[in-house]
């Protein structure tokens, strides 16, 4: 099979526009809201995110941090590759927040899970929303759903979603078989 | 980031590079989860590690505890007096009974050189030395290197001096081998009768003189006289000691710059330190003690890390 662009740049643009109306509609001018994007690629995105806001609404200032989950993940030791941790740089009080995490990709829902519990770890938030770019539908491991989703498709297991990113940011978001890594 | 080689962490001499630098940025990360709101991880919950201390130790066994517990490791705690215990069949013995309890990883320190490697070779355990008589004592070195790091950049060039008893100290021997390893200039400085004979193949320098080594060095870690472990008499007395090898702030005062200061502790106020100099801005000592939580928690993760789990 041939790799499948799921997203090019100008869909992104779209598909990121319509995400952050959306999360200007729910959280207003985000005074207790923050979003909150998952190392790796999950921050990158949470970074586009939030520049859109901001383009589209002057006066919105959402706060933003980056979280890192490697110390939280359920398959520690299993792995074949080694864990690479990243930094969490959350610089205001979780407590009482209402939090948006944001991923790049849902499959097993996994991540997420070992996500709420590296930010519960820094407080009690409020509220915990999930926006993914891409959800792999029927693919969950644990009963975990988004709350805003950029694209929905349907994979099997040796598929792989990949969002890449560049300097300049956003590349691409393609399927692939995993035997045949472009 | 890469595996670590090692199976177990023993001593510095034969760790290669890699690791150090692998540990040292790992520890970078648990520092940041130890300064948390919440401090804990639950990355080894499935892990079980024994800390067995055949001689005395408060901050080092402390530390290891506190690592473990931070990582949600599930902790045994075993001591006996170094008397009691001799290496060989008893050793193997004592800790094959508390591997036979399904435990994972054996933190020990002993008074014999070389028992950790002994342990590592004969029994069926990741194995952490914990300093083993005169010989290493490989986290102290790694969390010095970590504290001199965060305080001078890359290690690379930068003049490193180690004082006071070398020949007893562990502490050196690792120190002397991890400062090496990361391109350090390291010097050794204290009486002749303190500095071990073999020091010359250590590539380091040596030094009778304190004043002359302070105007050379970056940094200085003072060491403590080891009185349990002197069988001779290795100095006069302790007050010509003191007035030959003591840091205190009259020849700091003399000095051009700023110095880095380590102890690894435990401190004999006003023998090699003085307090005015131990708790100056200069001093890293509590950081020092930071460090180790962080450190150790990366050597007992990264270890973890290539156990197998089926």
């Amino acid at each position: 099979m041939k790799p499948l662009t799921l997203l090019d740049q100008k869909q992104l643009d779209l598909t990121l526009n319509r995400l952050a109306l959306e999360l200007i509609e729910v959280h207003g001018d985000f005074k207790d809201s923050a979003i909150v994007g998952i190392q790796r690629t999950g921050a990158l995105l949470s970074k586009a995110l939030v520049d859109k806001i901001r383009l589209l609404r002057p006066k919105c200032k959402p706060v933003h941090g980056l979280l890192d989950v490697t110390f939280f993940r359920d398959d520690f030791g299993r792995r074949e590759k080694p864990l690479q941790a990243f930094s969490t740089e959350l610089d205001f009080p979780v407590e009482g927040k209402h939090i948006v995490l944001v991923d790049d990709v849902l499959f097993t829902g996994r991540t997420i899970r070992a996500a709420m519990d590296a930010l519960i770890s820094l407080g009690r938030p409020a509220h915990v929303e999930l926006m993914v770019l891409v959800d792999r539908r029927f693919s969950r491991q644990l009963p975990i759903e988004p709350t805003y989703t950029g694209k929905r498709v349907d994979s099997i297991a040796s598929q792989h979603v990949d969002v890449q990113w560049d300097d300049k940011g956003f590349k691409r978001a393609i399927l692939f078989d995993k035997n045949e890594k472009p | 980031m890469m595996h670590l080689q090692s199976k177990h962490l023993l001593g510095i001499r034969d760790l290669p590079k890699s690791d150090i630098t692998i540990i040292l940025e790992w520890a970078a990360h648990f520092k940041e989860i130890i300064n948390r709101p919440i401090k804990k991880v639950p990355t080894l919950r499935d892990t079980t590690i024994a800390n067995i201390f055949f001689e005395n130790s408060t901050r080092t066994r402390l530390s290891f505890e506190l690592a473990q517990k931070r990582l949600s490791a599930d902790v045994v705690n075993f001591s006996a007096a170094s008397s009691s215990v001799k290496k060989g069949e008893t050793l193997i013995d004592t800790v094959n009974n508390i591997l036979a309890m399904k435990v994972d990883m054996v933190v020990m320190r002993h008074s014999e050189p070389g028992a950790a490697r002994f342990l590592a070779e004969n029994v069926d355990s990741r194995v952490i030395n914990a300093g083993d008589g005169t010989h290493e004592h490989p986290t102290q070195a790694l969390l010095d290197a970590f504290s001199l790091q965060e305080k001078l950049g890359d290690l690379k060039g930068k003049h490193i001096a180690i004082v006071g008893d070398i020949t007893h100290s562990r502490v050196a021997l690792s120190n002397i081998h991890c400062l090496k390893k990361l391109g350090a200039m390291v010097r050794v400085c204290g009486p002749t009768t303190l500095i071990p004979k073999y020091i010359d193949s250590l590539g380091v320098e040596v030094s009778n003189n304190l004043d002359e080594t302070l105007e050379w060095c970056d940094a200085v870690n003072m060491l403590r006289i080891q009185m349990e472990r002197q069988t001779d008499a290795n100095f006069p007395s302790l007050r010509d000691y003191m007035l030959k090898f003591q840091l205190n702030a009259e020849r700091l005062s003399q000095l051009k710059k700023e110095l880095v200061i380590l102890h690894p502790g435990p401190i004999n106020r006003g023998v090699e330190i003085t307090s005015q100099v131990a708790d100056s801005d200069q001093s890293v000592i509590l950081e020092q003690v930071e460090n180790g939580v962080a450190v150790r928690m990366a050597v007992i993760f990264l270890l973890a890390q290539g156990m197998s789990r089926s």
